[in-house]
């Protein structure tokens, strides 16, 4: 991917915190200032383990949840914005855009396919829903031909149009979300785990679905997953994160090959192969305790609880992310000595 | 693994046939499969969603639930045979012989009592002679040979005072402490995250290998069967269509469902993008399926026979059979020379 290509989204010093009722603080610390950006036709891989805010991450970027802080910064336009001061805290009244026309733009493709559809609509009727909204059919009849063209796209038949959606397996629900998110033609995708409820031998058909869907229309994704091995054959490059915040971006092979945060490598090592002799064989870092809770984030870096490596400074001082190799950002203390 | 214990029979499962009886009609859940498992060994069992590969170890258990029903063939442990059991000796076979951990420990653990209760009330149910002082000794040994620490605190507290990692060590540590010689694990790890599924895989090889008690380890991952498996049984559609050494299963598949499933997976060493082959088509509706063979219809090798007449098994090699009509031909072809 030549550097010159256009950046569509890029997100700047992005948090967001969730109130505790009845508890003084910042709350749940789900997203702590990521920034990073996407360019056009480009996947950007995002992986972690549950509970590190990928998914909030994701969800705020298309302004589902509101931000804390930060800014985000679609196609040159700032749909969010409220930057951060030196200390820490949000200026102050955040700038903001309304969503509707961006809608437009920015789809999600859900994590379970059968919560994320009504189940007392049609699919032609869900599909349908976003047409509507954004005024995209000219007539009836254009309407159905749009909603027909949309479920062969997704290889399902035209005739699914009158069915609902417990009549389909967990596969095809998830073509369903699919068609419904590209009804509207969008630009962007936020893909969260689209495949992690599917059957192995279902998960490929998907993964190959969403390539040839963004060969053709030019997409943009950004996917969530948990399943590195997913994450890495789809995306060009992969973002790392651990309680909030993300400790490593590269481009995905180079990634994979040299992980250079202790967090990443843990993760790599972590991630059973399916090759029986190269799992005999294969040193694996196993990290003692649990991720500790948002609600109270260690100090310093927000890994150094687990770390091997862990000295007096990471407790004390969050390391900044920077670019140790081109194109290959870190956060570690380690790294910089 | 252990040497000395490898050739004698701890369990003898011949074709056993499991059906559901639904007002929609009879769903074949295990349509008849065999398997021998030794002292000390680990199978896994792979298949998809629906493909029976919960029901069989249920009926292991004792645990199939309405409407299913075991209709035929047998169940040998130790030389006794499964089926006969009455209740009574149903109760006492559970727990002290064969024990079960489950997919998700929230909601195999009760809420509203203590972990240490819950430790010594499984303990207590198949030792009546044990004193409570006693039991909680034993309870608190188990709970630090799993790995938890802290124990007297930890005794005290409740399934929701954990982490999803720590209660699935409860869950191993209450199935064990009746040492048993058969553990029935039922996806262990699915809902756990990847650097704790690496955790409680270690752990679980480390008591196997103390204790030499055979592992039934049910599971749709390949990394994980490749981890910590001795043998392998693929299962499609109730039945087992290839089974034998973890080794020949993943360098010599002779099944095409298991040439498909290695081949639908992004592969390990990949250095660079190749695009990856998915098996098409959608899993078997078990409520019609298919004549002959399950996967005949999803596979890419398909003859004329295959859909109308189930393959027999043919051995491949040492302790490795697979049945499929490809292979029959193939040793037709041999004897023919």
């Amino acid at each position: 991917m030549a550097n010159d290509e256009k950046i569509l989204l890029e997100i700047k010093d992005l948090r967001k915190y969730f109130p505790i009722k009845g508890v003084k603080g910042p709350g749940v610390q789900a997203v702590q200032d990521v920034s990073f950006y996407i360019k056009k036709g480009e996947t950007l891989g995002l992986v972690g383990e549950s509970g590190c805010g990928k998914t909030t991450l994701g969800r705020t970027i298309l302004r589902l949840y509101e931000p804390t802080g930060g800014s985000i910064i679609y196609d040159g336009t700032p749909i969010y914005e409220n930057p951060l001061k030196p200390d820490g805290t949000p200026v102050g009244k955040a700038k903001a855009v309304n969503m509707l026309p961006y809608r437009r733009k920015m789809q999600i493709i859900f994590q379970d396919p059968s919560a994320s559809l009504d189940p007392r609509m049609t699919v032609g009727e869900i599909i349908g829903e976003a047409i509507d909204i954004h005024k995209l059919a000219s007539s009836k009849g254009d309407r159905a031909d749009m909603i027909k063209e949309l479920l062969r796209r997704v290889g399902l038949n035209t005739e699914h149009a009158n069915r609902y959606p417990h009549e389909f397996s967990g596969g095809q629900q998830q073509r369903v979300g699919i068609a419904r998110a590209l009804a509207v033609k969008p630009e962007f995708i936020v893909c969260d785990e689209p495949i992690s409820a599917l059957d192995v031998s279902i998960q490929s058909q998907v993964v190959n679905m969403l390539e040839d869907m963004q060969a053709d229309m030019g997409l943009t994704y950004l996917f969530i997953a948990h399943d590195l091995s997913v994450v890495r054959h789809i995306s060009n490059r992969i973002g790392v994160m651990y309680l909030g915040s993300l400790v490593e971006l590269g481009e995905s092979y180079e990634l994979n090959r040299h992980p250079i945060h202790p967090y990443t490598q843990t993760l790599l090592s972590a991630v059973p192969v399916p090759d029986p002799k190269l799992s005999r064989t294969r040193q694996r870092i196993v990290l003692q305790g649990d991720i500790p809770s948002p609600m109270n984030p260690p100090s310093g870096c927000r890994f150094h609880t687990r770390c091997p490596y862990a000295t007096e400074k990471c407790s004390q001082e969050m390391p900044k992310f920077k670019e140790h190799e081109p194109g290959h950002w870190a956060a570690c203390h380690l790294l910089d000595q | 693994m252990s040497e000395q214990n490898t050739n004698k029979k701890l369990l003898e499962v011949k074709d056993l046939r499991v059906s559901f009886f639904t007002p929609a009609g009879e769903v074949k859940a295990v349509g008849g499969i065999s398997y021998d498992l030794n002292y000390g060994e680990v199978m896994g069992v792979v298949g998809e969603s629906g493909s029976g590969k919960s029901q069989e170890a249920y009926s292991i258990m004792g645990l199939l639930q309405s409407p299913g029903k075991v209709i035929g063939g047998s169940i040998t442990f130790e030389g006794q045979d499964v089926l006969s059991f009455s209740k009574e000796e149903m109760t006492s076979f559970r727990g002290s012989k064969v024990a079960m951990i489950f997919q998700n420990p929230m909601t195999c653990l009760n809420p509203v009592y203590t972990i240490g209760n819950q430790l010594v009330e499984a303990l207590r149910a198949h030792d009546k002679n044990i004193s409570k002082p006693e039991a909680e000794k034993r309870a608190m040994e188990m709970m630090e040979m799993v790995g938890i620490n802290n124990v007297e605190k930890r005794m005290k507290q409740y399934p929701h005072e954990f982490s999803g990692g720590m209660r699935q060590r409860v869950m191993i540590a209450m199935g064990l402490i009746c040492h048993p010689q058969l553990l029935i694990a039922d996806e262990p790890t699915t809902a756990l995250d990847v650097t704790i599924q690496a955790q409680i895989l270690e752990l679980m090889k480390d008591l196997q290998k103390k204790t030499k008690m055979g592992i039934i380890f049910i599971t749709h991952n390949l990394g994980v069967v490749a981890d910590i498996c001795d043998k392998v049984s693929v299962m499609y559609a109730g039945k087992i269509v290839e089974q034998g050494p973890v080794d020949d299963i993943f360098y010599k598949p002779a099944h095409p469902y298991t040439m498909g499933l290695l081949r639908s997976m992004p592969r390990v060493d990949a250095e660079s993008y190749e695009r990856l082959i998915p098996i098409e088509g959608t899993p078997v509706d078990m409520l019609n399926p298919p004549e002959g063979c399950p996967f005949a219809p999803r596979c890419d090798k398909c003859m004329k026979i295959c859909l109308k007449k189930m393959p027999p098994y043919v051995e491949v090699g040492e302790n490795h059979r697979s049945a499929c009509w490809l292979r029959v031909q193939e040793m037709m072809n041999k004897e023919e020379k």
